[in-house]
């Protein structure tokens, strides 16, 4: 959680510092169009994204992830938020980092206030993407 | 007992206030008996927290369900769907 900037490229060499690691996935989200002010709740932002990666760690093999929020006020092609997962192998690190987006989305206490307009409604379609990983089986693994 | 109530975003915006310690009367012990009792204060409560409206709550800082309990010293917060990324 944080009110400055980021730099991706600073985030995912710190995540290429272990040799187990063979590939990185990484989300960027920036603010599109018009400028907007990001609130939380401070705690349970915390609280919730700590549960999030949990339950990702739980699901793929994650050897490491980084998750950054921004929030307050943010202008057009700001970035807002990085999800940036490290693994062994590409599938586990592209479906933990969507899967974190996804849930973020939905389960994350953050609301954006867009200059001019107001508070964003909730999209159904964030529901939707949220509601395919629980039907989602945890995928089998091969022992070896 | 004694509870903190927290409120969010447009749900902050449309009560003016972002948290009050309350004392529930007897028998106010889950997340929808507590939304309940602040809506029957009237004017902007019963508008804002109206069953119609899609309020979310949490409970000591986790996602909570109408049917959640809520215990002496507890926070409970109410907030519009999230909206982050």
């Amino acid at each position: 959680m944080q009110r400055e900037d980021f730099d991706l490229s600073k985030e995912v060499d710190a995540l290429r510092r272990d040799p187990k690691v063979g590939a990185i996935a990484s989300f960027v989200g920036q603010v599109r169009e018009v400028g907007m002010t990001l609130e939380h709740y401070p705690g349970m932002t915390e609280k919730a994204l700590a549960g999030i990666v949990e339950e990702a760690k739980a699901r793929w093999q994650v050897k490491d992830c980084t998750v950054i929020h921004r929030y307050g006020e943010l202008a057009p092609t700001d970035q807002i938020v990085l999800v940036a997962v490290a693994s062994a192998h590409r599938g586990d690190a592209f479906a933990a980092c969507e899967f974190i987006m996804d849930y973020l989305k939905t389960q994350a206490p953050f609301w954006k206030k867009e200059a001019g307009k107001g508070w964003v409604e909730a999209k159904a379609s964030d529901d939707a993407a949220a509601e395919r990983w629980a039907q989602d089986k945890k995928p089998e693994r091969k022992a070896g | 007992m004694k509870v903190t109530v927290r409120f969010f975003a447009s749900v902050k915006e449309s009560l003016g206030t972002e948290a009050e310690v309350i004392e529930l009367p007897a028998g106010v012990s889950t997340v929808a008996a507590v939304r309940a009792h602040l809506r029957a204060r009237g004017g902007a409560w019963s508008e804002t927290l109206a069953e119609t409206r899609r309020v979310t709550a949490a409970v000591n800082q986790d996602m909570a369900k109408p049917s959640a309990a809520v215990k002496a010293g507890d926070e409970v917060a109410f907030f519009p769907p999230v909206t982050g990324g």
